[in-house]
């Protein structure tokens, strides 16, 4: 783990409206960690990760990526720099192959947009392989077949493969039993392993303590606290987020003022 | 059209560890993993084909003879152009309703524009046809546009577009009635047959061509280090359009009418031609692909990164495009244009041999040989109940049948694969 952070947000603040959805919301991970984004329903993280993703541009604050500022104004800028987001609903087309999922957008051709099949399904090979995601019978059946598990794996092991150093992950388990969110959350833990950073949004605490090795707690667009997950406890992440007590505050110093506000 | 490593669509064979019998074995065990997946892909409606040729043979004299196969060659090849591009158009789960007229604009532009006047002599149908397409495409282009751009729904662009472009034939028409093409290149499309010799050699060169192909794929998949299917089954298929190609041309180069030697219609090369080129297009293409994942999910597409308006855009361009081509054909059929013409069945007999075929109206699910074989029944049906003397009513009624078990079929089966855990 590196001492700079590789993605580092400064005071971001988004309106819709007249309604304030982060105000000077400060957020960082580093490579190789895995950090929780936690909170209640309109707590911000969707609007916050939406930021990073180019889906909407913050009013103010800053976004630092490697130390440097960056301004990201589409998806395409944040692909470029390396993030990648996974949705909640995936994002996959269910009529297309897991190759084909996987090179969504991205297809490799030549100069006369002519598929180049055999090196994708090679390199989709790879990556799964690298991945260790061994449950899918065929990278050639289509996605409709898979199981959820195996789909949010599909979907993970695509943000990975582009050379990502920062993979945001909205909700990976949500809609997974038992064994097949065991797999997605061996999975994430995997990424951190291989030296990404790693943003996983969620509702469900286990999982988080699961994963995470720390834990951002936001609170009605607030910062409420940064914890360390060897170091709190469930109930209190739970305090943080209900009632937004910053209980122990580690990290940014600013947090904590924010969240005393 | 698909080479053998079987790489894209549906219809994935098994997966590559599994097929190591022989080539005949490989083909059955293939069949028989698909139909264990629900896959049933053209087969059924294959079958219906036979079972409808076989029929006719017994029922009518005249259906079963190398004559009445170049008929039906030249009778489906409009209406399969059409159903071409809306394979395309269903694929995204859009609609597109202006074909029929859209066609008609086609055939109103070669015929006005090979039509001498008392300013200008008749352009050349070498001309002529590509204008018309043009004109087309220009139409495709605006009404893709208003869909994928403003967001109207293709259903209600097109159904305008569809009373506009016939509002368009009737006013040009209303006086002439209607306008004869003389034009020789047009009146080709409809009824130039090559010679015996030219036919022989489309055939050696189809199947050179799809083994070339084929082979280039493979060689592909063996520098990539990926495993290949069975040599036998590569070569069963190849095979296999070997004599689809070469029984063909056998066939049309044994008709004659009164004494004249027939051949090869250039209408049956022009629907091989577009069946190659727009499979191609589809399944080999980035292009293809975005259309593909479009029609699956738009949302996904669009995060992908992938433009949704421009693919929506250049596909109903397609479709008018391919709506031109058939016109043309149609009206080299009857060497002319009048005030009812685009009207009648087209639009639906375009739409229903897509839909006969296999390709689903909720997109993501289709391939363009759906349109080829359902163009096929459409014309064989229709053919078949023409010359065994039945009421044109009947025709209709078994057309619509045929329609409603192929779809009947197809969604039974899917049923079937949801209930089995797929």
């Amino acid at each position: 783990m590196t001492d700079t952070p590789l993605l580092e947000l400064r005071g971001i603040t988004k309106s819709f409206g007249s309604v304030q959805a982060l105000s000077d919301v400060d957020f960082e991970v580093r490579s190789g960690e895995v950090m929780a984004l936690v909170g209640d329903n309109g707590a911000g993280k969707s609007t916050l990760i939406k930021c990073v993703a180019g889906t909407h541009t913050a009013d103010s604050g800053e976004i630092l990526f490697e130390g440097r500022e960056v301004h990201i104004h589409g998806p395409k800028d944040a692909a470029s720099l390396g993030i990648e987001v996974v949705y909640q609903d995936l994002a996959l087309c269910d009529n297309l192959d897991v190759v084909q999922n996987m090179y969504l957008g991205r297809e490799a051709h030549d100069r006369l947009q002519r598929l180049k099949e055999p090196i994708m399904e090679q390199k989709t090979a790879e990556t799964m392989k690298s991945l260790a995601v061994t449950t899918i019978r065929s990278i050639r059946q289509p996605v409709a077949t898979l199981s959820g598990g195996q789909r949010q794996s599909v979907a993970v092991a695509r943000a990975v493969m582009w050379n990502s150093k920062l993979v945001i992950l909205d909700e990976p388990t949500a809609a997974l039993g038992v064994a097949q969110t065991e797999q997605v959350l061996e999975l994430v833990r995997r990424l951190a392993q291989q030296g990404l950073a790693v943003v996983i949004i969620s509702h469900n605490l286990h999982d988080v303590f699961e994963t995470a090795n720390r834990i951002t707690v936001l609170r009605l667009g607030r910062n409420v606290g940064i914890y360390e997950r060897d170091k709190t406890t469930q109930q209190e992440v739970v305090a943080a987020i209900t009632a937004g007590v910053p209980t122990k505050v580690s990290g940014i110093p600013h947090a904590a003022t924010g969240a005393a506000s | 059209m698909s080479t053998d490593v079987e790489v894209v669509g549906q219809d994935t064979g098994p997966p590559p560890e599994e097929v190591s019998a022989s080539g005949v074995e490989a083909l059955v065990r293939r069949g028989l993993d698909n139909l264990r997946t629900g896959n049933l892909g053209v087969l059924p409606i294959f079958l219906a084909l036979v079972f409808i040729v076989v029929f006719f043979g017994y029922r009518a004299t005249n259906f079963f003879t190398a004559e009445n196969f170049g008929n039906i060659i030249i009778q489906m090849a409009g209406t399969t152009m059409l159903a071409y591009g809306v394979v395309f158009v269903l694929l995204l789960g859009e609609i597109d309703l202006s074909i029929s007229y859209v066609a008609g604009i086609g055939a109103l532009a070669v015929a006005e524009l090979q039509n001498p006047t008392s300013s200008r002599s008749g352009m050349s149908g070498l001309i002529a046809i590509p204008l018309a397409i043009a004109i087309c495409v220009v139409i495709g282009l605006v009404q893709g546009s208003i869909v994928a751009k403003i967001g109207v729904p293709s259903f209600v662009v097109t159904l305008a577009g569809f009373l506009i472009w016939q509002g368009v034939i009737v006013y040009k028409l209303a006086l002439p009635g209607s306008i004869i093409i003389q034009d020789r290149w047009i009146n080709y499309t409809g009824s130039y047959y090559f010679s015996h010799l030219a036919g022989w050699l489309i055939a050696a060169g189809v199947t050179v061509l799809y083994g070339v192909v084929t082979l280039g794929s493979i060689a592909g998949s063996v520098r990539a280090g990926l495993k290949v299917q069975n040599k036998g089954l590569v070569i069963a298929k190849v095979l296999g359009v070997a004599v689809a190609a070469f029984g063909v041309v056998a066939i049309c180069n044994s008709a004659s009418i009164q004494g004249t030697p027939l051949g090869l219609p250039l209408a049956g090369v022009i629907i091989v031609v577009f069946l190659v080129v727009l499979t191609y297009l589809a399944k080999r293409t980035t292009f293809g692909r975005h259309v593909y994942a479009v029609g699956g999910s738009a949302e996904a597409a669009r995060r992908a990164g992938i433009n949704v308006a421009r693919i929506r855009i250049l596909v109903f361009m397609i479709s008018s495009g391919m709506a031109a081509i058939g016109g043309i054909i149609l009206a080299a059929n009857v060497n002319s244009v009048d005030t009812n013409f685009g009207g009648g069945t087209l639009l639906l007999d375009a739409i229903s041999a897509a839909v006969i075929g296999g390709t689903s109206l909720f997109g993501g699910r289709g391939e363009v040989r759906n349109a080829f074989i359902g163009g096929a029944v459409i014309a064989t049906v229709s053919n078949g109940l023409n010359t065994a003397g039945y009421n044109p009513g009947t025709i209709y009624m078994v057309t619509g049948t045929i329609l409603l078990l192929a779809v009947t079929l197809d969604t039974v089966v899917r049923r079937l694969q949801v209930k089995s855990g797929r």
